[in-house]
């Protein structure tokens, strides 16, 4: 089991090398940066004292160097002007557009994202699970019908329209004004129950809006999946114990079921980061979607790297937290193949 | 209520109870109007091929129909010798109130055919087993534990505490149907049925839970009902026989009159279907319905190609050795030797059968033959009739001519034709892969093979989910001689068909033998069917082959201690031969290690093969070899 845990902790540190490299090498591949476009533009205005600034930029965070040096300083193991300052050190680098180190720019959107898809994650599962129980063990029924129809509904609703409608309705039915996640004088203020609660007001709606298709798409799969298993012997062979029907659903076919959400943990994270930018921009939320779009338009390379960075430090320790999870859960996996 | 006065009362009675099943098409009947009585303490066999009804009744006394189905009318009257109350109608009960889910598991329990998947492979067997008892009686955790490695011990768990906390997946199929009855017996049913208890499971195993089921039979006074379509099973183990045919009762009556006087033409016609020993040589079987193609193959067109001089194809010293890995994801790794020097003659025209247990190695070979895998040591000689050649030494376009010449016949036709091409496609995918012939010459090729095969043209537009079982073979075997191939290697080809379509698939195989010129490795664990289609037989046994001899000599004359159990384990179906149950409940025949001298083999030797008799050889410890020459 250590060995395991070593194994994949040094499998997962080369696994984010490598993306580190890639995300380096695709920020980098357009023309030009973000301070050289700017330096032309003002040189173009006559603005000679701040394309000196720009200058000095350039020289501090080492852009003259060749690619490979600025990669290296980059990620902290190679003597940059400021010494050995990067990721592994915690530097996160500089944010060109906003004139502000990253780490003051990305701040609470990193822990406001994290919050907002675990809000998420958690109204997925709740919402789809006992309906797609429902579904398959009343197949073909009017239950299943509608509750088909509406995930289909769920699946094929764009869901930045979704965001507008319900911006509107919830504003106009229960006067909660539900762009971004605080109301406007807890903006900027420090956290206190007021916040807090303002803050849970504010996630009903992106969390119904960026769930619903991932639960429409999890009642489809986990139907199908139950589906399959509830034609299986051990089922039946549990019936023919005489368990009653819900509790040999749950022990059995439903355990059984499982195993592939489990294994989509993984996915799961870094596509709910990504995957809600649209929303995040209609409903204004103050997640790293939006900046992250914002950066890559501009190249805004450090910040641009770092969010690329995060998401894929999220899908790696979604992978190892959703193998450890299917370990725990079946022993077939746990114990191998005899 | 004493006990005498219900000891003459069945414990279980079926009164014309119909069972149909809701369809797109309609509903259907499969259970047609049936009654009979199962005793107290006594084993009924419910007999029939799939289809006939027979698990449908085991699932209407337990009510656990599928949701398509109903019982539409008649009573299964269940008269519980532990409540005094009189008969219970378990037909009028809801299937899931507290009354049917009392019995359900407690008086009435229930082991199905397929061990591999009837447990839940997510938890332990002692939770599954305790389960049941938790359910039925109120019982302190204490009191469920030992309860339960009781059970273990009773059926024959070598140690229960071990057992109680052990996976599915870790046990071999024979201690699954253990664990299985453990968990049927554990609150003491009075009437356990068994559907297909052993049809998944080797033969001596197969002897072992028979034995198993009758000893604790004897013990706890329990009524069995026995569904199975082996005969020889119910010549070893009922009392009473009822013979189902679509949906209807053929025949009732005790063993005696069952055997020596069947009456109706249908328990007749399955009798003469089943392969026996020591069946005359060039005797037929006969099948309910023979397949209309002796004509077709009588006149196929002979090939006409050069022969071989010797073996057509022959396998010298063939290894293969497997690597496992255990524990938490590193664990440690051993070895597994699958193959061990073996070494197999295949003569041009001939059948070699070849014998043994699950996990033997025998598809191991096969699949070395077919170069689907490389030995580790050892070849595979082929010879076309220019001359013995390296299999795993050729490439390019020789390659390509080996496949054609060696095609495989497989064990499960369902999964074995892809659902989504029609006939058509799949008799004429390897000529197309072949480049052989033009558009029309394989469409007359196509229409020749499924005649072959007994199949009618107008079936090649059809696809394969529009056939039965034994259709499907039959496919698969006209698939198999599309290329004109010299070799089939048939993997269990009929082990996942009923008896009736068996013989007709075995027959099929022997035409085509003789007019075709064809060379089979016939792979297989039922010694009877072997029996039937062979000339020469190898018995293998972990690897090793451990007896080979032609199958007159094989059978009159076995020599080696695996070959004498493998073949006394073979349930006849003939009341005058009885299984031996006695010589059968040692574990001891399928360790080469406790094998008797001279075939004792002690781990890494393989011991030296002897000629016993011309043609016979056994396989022997190397130093008795040396004492003897």
């Amino acid at each position: 089991m250590i060995g395991f845990l070593a194994r994949r902790l040094v499998t997962m540190a080369m696994t984010l090398l490598v993306i580190s490299a890639l995300v380096f090498l695709i920020i980098k591949l357009p023309p030009g940066d973000f301070l050289s476009n700017q330096i032309a533009e003002l040189r173009a205005q006559g603005e000679a004292a701040s394309a000196a600034k720009a200058e000095f930029l350039i020289k501090q965070y080492g852009l003259d160097r060749p690619a490979w040096e600025q990669y290296l300083v980059w990620i902290g193991i190679w003597p940059g002007p400021a010494g050995f300052s990067g990721l592994l050190q915690g530097d996160w680098g500089w944010s060109f557009e906003y004139d502000k180190p990253v780490r003051d720019v990305v701040g609470d959107a990193l822990w406001l994202t994290l919050l907002v898809n675990l809000a998420v994650v958690v109204f997925v599962h709740l919402m789809s699970i006992p309906i797609a129980i429902y579904s398959a063990t009343r197949q073909y029924s009017w239950g299943d019908y509608v509750a088909t129809f509406i995930g289909y509904i769920g699946l094929a609703t764009p869901n930045f329209l979704l965001a507008l409608i319900l911006l509107y309705y919830f504003n106009r039915w229960f006067g909660i004004s539900i762009g971004g996640l605080f109301d406007a004088q807890y903006a900027n203020a420090p956290w206190s129950w007021g916040k807090f609660v303002s803050l849970l007001q504010h996630l009903i709606v992106p969390t119904i809006v960026i769930g619903l298709a991932g639960t429409a798409a999890m009642i489809r799969r986990m139907r199908a999946n139950l589906l399959d298993e509830l034609g299986k012997q051990y089922y039946i062979t549990a019936k023919a114990k005489g368990v009653p029907p819900t509790r040999a659903l749950l022990k059995y076919p439903f355990r059984m079921a499982l195993n592939p959400f489990i294994a989509d943990i993984g996915n799961l994270l870094p596509h709910l980061v990504s995957g809600s930018v649209l929303v995040s921009l209609v409903l204004s939320l103050p997640t790293v979607g939006p900046i992250l779009l914002a950066a890559l338009k501009s190249q805004d390379q450090f910040l641009a790297g770092f969010i690329l960075m995060f998401v894929a430090l999220l899908t790696v320790v979604g992978m190892l937290i959703s193998d450890l999870m299917l370990a725990w859960l079946d022993p077939r996996i746990r114990l191998g193949q005899r | 209520m004493t006990a005498g006065a219900t000891a003459g009362k069945p414990l279980l009675s079926i009164r014309d109870l119909v069972v149909d099943f809701a369809s797109d098409g309609g509903t259907f009947r499969a259970v047609d109007g049936i009654s009979f009585d199962i005793p107290r303490g006594r084993t009924v066999a419910l007999v029939g091929e799939s289809g006939s009804g027979k698990s449908v009744t085991a699932q209407a006394i337990l009510r656990i129909l599928p949701k398509a189905a109903r019982i539409a009318g008649g009573a299964i009257l269940f008269d519980d010798p532990a409540n005094g109350r009189g008969p219970t109608d378990i037909a009028a009960l809801a299937a899931d109130g507290a009354p049917m889910r009392a019995l359900r598991g407690g008086r009435i329990a229930m082991i199905f055919q397929e061990p591999m998947t009837s447990l839940s492979p997510l938890h332990t067997i002692g939770n599954q087993v305790i389960e049941a008892l938790r359910l039925h009686r109120k019982v302190s955790p204490e009191e469920e534990r030992a309860a339960a490695e009781e059970v273990f011990a009773h059926v024959g768990f070598p140690d229960p505490k071990r057992a109680f906390v052990t996976y599915p997946f870790e046990l071999s199929g024979g201690m699954r149907q253990r664990a299985m009855i453990a968990m049927a017996l554990i609150c003491r049913p009075a009437l356990l049925i068994a559907d297909e208890p052993t049809t998944a499971l080797d033969v001596t195993t197969q002897a072992q839970i028979l034995d198993l089921m009758r000893s604790l039979q004897a013990e706890t006074g329990m009524a069995i009902l026995l569904i199975t379509h082996d005969l020889g099973v119910v010549a070893n183990m009922a009392d009473d026989v009822v013979v189902m045919y679509r949906g209807r009762i053929m025949e009732t009556g005790s063993r005696k009159e069952i055997f020596h006087d069947p009456r109706h033409p249908y328990l007749k016609a399955l009798m003469h279907a089943v392969p026996r020993f020591g069946m005359a040589p060039g005797e037929r079987l006969t099948p309910l319905r023979e397949v209309a193609s002796a004509g077709i193959i009588a006149a196929t067109p002979k090939l006409h190609r050069p022969k071989p001089a010797g073996p057509v194809l022959q396998a010298e010293g063939l290894s293969k050795r497997y690597t496992l890995r255990s524990g938490w994801f590193l664990g440690q790794t051993h070895h597994v030797k699958a193959v061990n020097n073996v070494s197999l003659t295949l003569a041009p025209g001939k059948t070699l059968g070849l014998v043994g247990e699950s996990g033997c190695g025998k598809t191991t070979v096969s699949k070395i033959i077919m170069r689907a895998m490389a030995p580790d040591t050892g070849r595979v000689l082929f010879d076309d009739g220019t001359g013995p050649r390296d299999v795993h030494g050729l490439d390019g376009d020789d390659l390509f001519a080996y496949r054609r010449a060696v095609q495989f016949v497989f064990q499960d036709p369902f999964s074995s034709l892809n659902p989504r091409m029609t006939v058509y496609e799949i008799l004429t995918e390897p000529l197309v892969i072949h480049e052989l012939g033009t558009p029309e010459e394989r469409f007359a090729k196509a229409k020749m093979l499924i005649e072959l095969v007994g199949l009618d043209k107008r079936h090649l537009r059809r696809y394969p989910h529009s056939f039965s079982g034994g259709q499907r073979q039959r496919l698969g075997i006209a698939r198999a001689l599309a290329l004109s191939p010299r070799v089939l290697l048939c993997d269990e080809p009929v082990s996942a068909l009923d008896v009736s379509v068996q013989a007709q698939i075995l027959n099929l195989l022997k035409d085509l033998q003789a007019a075709l010129g064809l060379s089979y490795l016939f792979v297989s664990h039922n010694l009877a069917v072997v029996d039937y289609i062979a000339d020469t037989i190898a018995v293998m046994c972990r690897g090793y082959i451990v007896e080979e001899a032609p199958k007159a000599t094989l059978f009159r004359n076995p020599r080696h201690p695996y070959t004498q159990a493998l073949l006394a384990a073979v349930p006849s179906p003939d009341l005058d031969h009885p299984l031996d149950f006695d010589k059968l409940r040692s574990d001891r025949f399928s360790d080469p290690s406790d094998w008797p001298e001279p075939y004792r083999l002690v781990a890494g030797s393989a011991g030296v093969m002897r000629e016993v008799e011309p043609g016979h050889r056994v396989r022997i410890a190397a130093g008795h070899a040396r004492e003897a020459a």
